[in-house]
């Protein structure tokens, strides 16, 4: 039985840490190309699941039309973001950077407190079945569309980063941003569309996390839980990211399972990927796969 | 010089020690000199409400100003300050039940030992800098807030715990008026001790490792001990602050501790001005009033928009972001260069070139 609950918790914990990478992968793209670090990241989840929760039951819209809207909407949101507030922010010190995302975190929050209440309220249903079973398992249905989901954004991130013009154009960017304004890429453009995509792919998380736990203030709380994950795969590198999200996904749910069974502490999945994070940033401060910092006198 | 003019066209030094005094002119001296009078009349004029709000001042300011020595004189961003407040308002309180040390001796032991739990966190600091000890100190935040929910013999658990008020030589300080003089006496310690700091020589390696960290290496500055010494410091005050806010309050939860008050700490410090002592000061006040203010304007205009007064709650945090962005955008050096500015126009008026 005990064996059965193991094999289920880390089956869950795959599927939440492919989100978690998703997730991960967006901050990194932020990162990597802006080198702002963004701790509103799990407000982008919020903003994108109250949007799409809204279209849906205000306006009763199916979910074919209201996913496209709301990647329209955070679309727009990203673009603007970056524009209003970002980009004055360009040669400052990290701290006022850190500061200001801190601050459009909060703002964000609570302005989407104050406009849907901060009580969990179920997204209408899109499935049919609960859930499904796979080899004895009970997973929810949700959750095996976002694992679809997901592996489709990893392998879109991949081509779009590998062969696209403005994926090209992204990662000259985040080469040296120099040259690459140089040899006549806009950066500005490219700062744009990176916030504009991180919103977009972290909207989609969102509203795949919402569909299962319904939409709640406590989907910011993402943006906390991106930090072990990035900081573990190393905070510029988008295969680090997801092999961090899978890491602390699983993590998080062997925690509970030994809280559970042996250790009795009750709430250790919470914070046992911050026990993580320290000690990695101890041992290995730039990840697995992080680029370290050599830094020139 | 003929007499003593009230404004000087400048200040002109002659030596270095001159340079390094607390007060940068003797106006500025008298000026706070005069403060600190003016406010040891206040409870004797101020109602209850400007009382408490003076008194919320003095403990955040007390905090606010251990941050800015890591912020602003080291260059250290923490995200973990409030779990450092909180903990002084624990360790104070469990001192003065558990072992019955009276309050007023509870007080600055509840700052050591949150300056030995300070350096503890800060070890990271001896390795890494910048953003990634920013997300080192977040990761401290959730640990220490995920400790208070746990350690029952010390926080009391979810039922949190008391704290006496204070009693001195028979006197119970407990209502506002007389805790305002304890508040007021440990500012204007702790005030003027961080102000002291920045002329020494500690202080002064404080800003070197700030200001480049290898040329201060090579002069001879051990950076390991320097950044974990500025944690130090910096819980030291931030146990004090904590400490007061427990003993004023008579109950201490760990609900209060979260990550947001640690976010206001930071908003205090950038608004108010990075390594300026006096900034401290100020950007505490901005953050105090500011919900203050909102509330006001909310009740002003609520009866306008309806379902405006249901958010106050969410308008106060709204605006707490709002300012943050703001200043950094359009006033990063925060309200002490405004306030630096506004002297310079006035030493010089009206022949300002």
């Amino acid at each position: 039985m005990n064996l059965d609950l193991l094999l289920q918790l880390v089956v869950n914990g795959l599927i939440v840490g492919t989100l978690y990478g998703v997730v991960a992968m967006c901050f990194v793209l932020i990162y990597k190309s802006t080198q702002i670090v963004n701790f509103a990241q799990g407000e982008f989840l919020l903003i994108g699941a109250w949007v799409c929760w809204w279209l849906m039951t205000s306006f009763e819209a199916p979910i074919w039309i209201g996913f496209p809207l709301t990647f329209l909407f955070m679309l727009i949101f990203g673009v603007l973001l970056q524009v209003v507030v970002l980009r004055p922010m360009i040669g400052e010190p990290i701290i006022s950077v850190i500061m200001v995302t801190i601050g459009l975190s909060i703002f964000f929050q609570s302005l989407m407190g104050w406009m849907f209440g901060v009580f969990a309220k179920p997204f209408p249903r899109v499935f049919e079945t609960e859930s499904i079973n796979i080899l004895g398992l009970q997973v929810q249905t949700a959750y095996m569309m976002s694992l679809v989901i997901s592996l489709v954004i990893m392998v879109g991130f991949y081509y779009f980063f590998k062969y696209s013009r403005l994926g090209l154009a992204m990662r000259a960017t985040a080469f040296n941003q120099q040259v690459a304004q140089s040899l006549g890429i806009s950066v500005k453009q490219v700062f744009a569309m990176s916030w504009a995509i991180s919103a977009m792919v972290s909207a989609l998380a969102g509203v795949v996390v919402g569909m299962v736990n319904g939409v709640s203030s406590a989907l910011s709380f993402f943006g906390i839980k991106v930090f072990p994950a990035v900081i573990l795969g190393g905070l510029d590198s988008i295969v680090g990211a997801i092999v961090g999200g899978l890491t602390i996904g699983v993590l998080e749910n062997l925690a509970e399972y030994f809280d559970a069974q042996w250790l009795h502490l009750g709430n250790l999945y919470t914070v046992a990927p911050f026990y993580v994070l320290v000690i990695i940033l101890m041992i290995k401060p730039y990840g697995l796969f992080g680029t370290k910092d050599i830094e020139r006198i | 010089m003929a007499g003593h003019a009230t404004m000087r066209c400048g200040e002109f030094r002659t030596s270095y020690r001159a340079d390094t005094t607390i007060f940068p002119t003797p106006m500025s001296r008298n000026f706070a000199l005069g403060g600190v009078v003016v406010l040891l009349l206040a409870p004797l004029v101020l109602n209850a409400y400007y009382l408490n709000l003076l008194i919320q001042i003095g403990y955040y300011g007390i905090a606010a100003l251990g941050l800015n020595i890591l912020v602003g004189f080291t260059g250290q961003i923490s995200l973990g300050h409030a779990a450092f407040f909180g903990f002084g308002a624990f360790a104070s309180a469990w001192i003065n039940n558990s072992f019955g040390i009276p309050v007023i001796l509870s007080i600055p032991l509840a700052g050591l030992l949150t300056t030995a739990v300070g350096m503890i966190v800060g070890v990271p600091a001896g390795r890494i800098k910048g953003l990634y000890l920013a997300i080192a100190t977040l990761a401290s935040q959730f640990i220490l807030e995920d400790f208070f929910a746990r350690a029952e013999w010390f926080t009391g658990g979810s039922s949190g715990s008391l704290a006496n008020s204070i009693s001195l030589f028979g006197y119970q300080m407990g209502t506002d008026q007389r805790y305002f003089y304890v508040v007021l006496f440990f500012v204007v310690v702790m005030f003027l001790f961080g102000a002291n700091l920045l002329r020494t020589r500690d202080g002064r390696a404080f800003v070197a490792v700030r200001d480049h960290y290898l040329s201060a290496e090579i002069m001879g500055i051990n950076l390991t001990k320097y950044r974990i010494l500025s944690f130090g410091i910096s819980s030291f005050y931030a146990g004090i602050g904590g400490a007061l806010y427990g003993h004023y309050l008579g109950f201490v939860s760990a609900e209060g501790f979260t990550i947001l008050l640690s976010i206001q700490f930071l908003g205090m410090v950038i608004i108010g001005g990075l390594g300026s002592v006096m900034g401290a000061l100020l950007g505490t006040t901005f953050m105090v009033l500011l919900p203050e203010v909102m509330t006001s304007l909310v009740g002003t205009v609520g009866d306008l928009l309806p379902g405006l007064s249901q958010g106050v709650a969410y308008i106060k945090q709204m605006a707490i972001g709002l300012a943050i962005i703001l200043f950094l955008i359009f006033e990063p050096d925060g309200l002490a260069h405004r306030w630096k500015m506004i002297k310079a126009y006035w030493k010089l008026y009206p022949f300002s070139y």
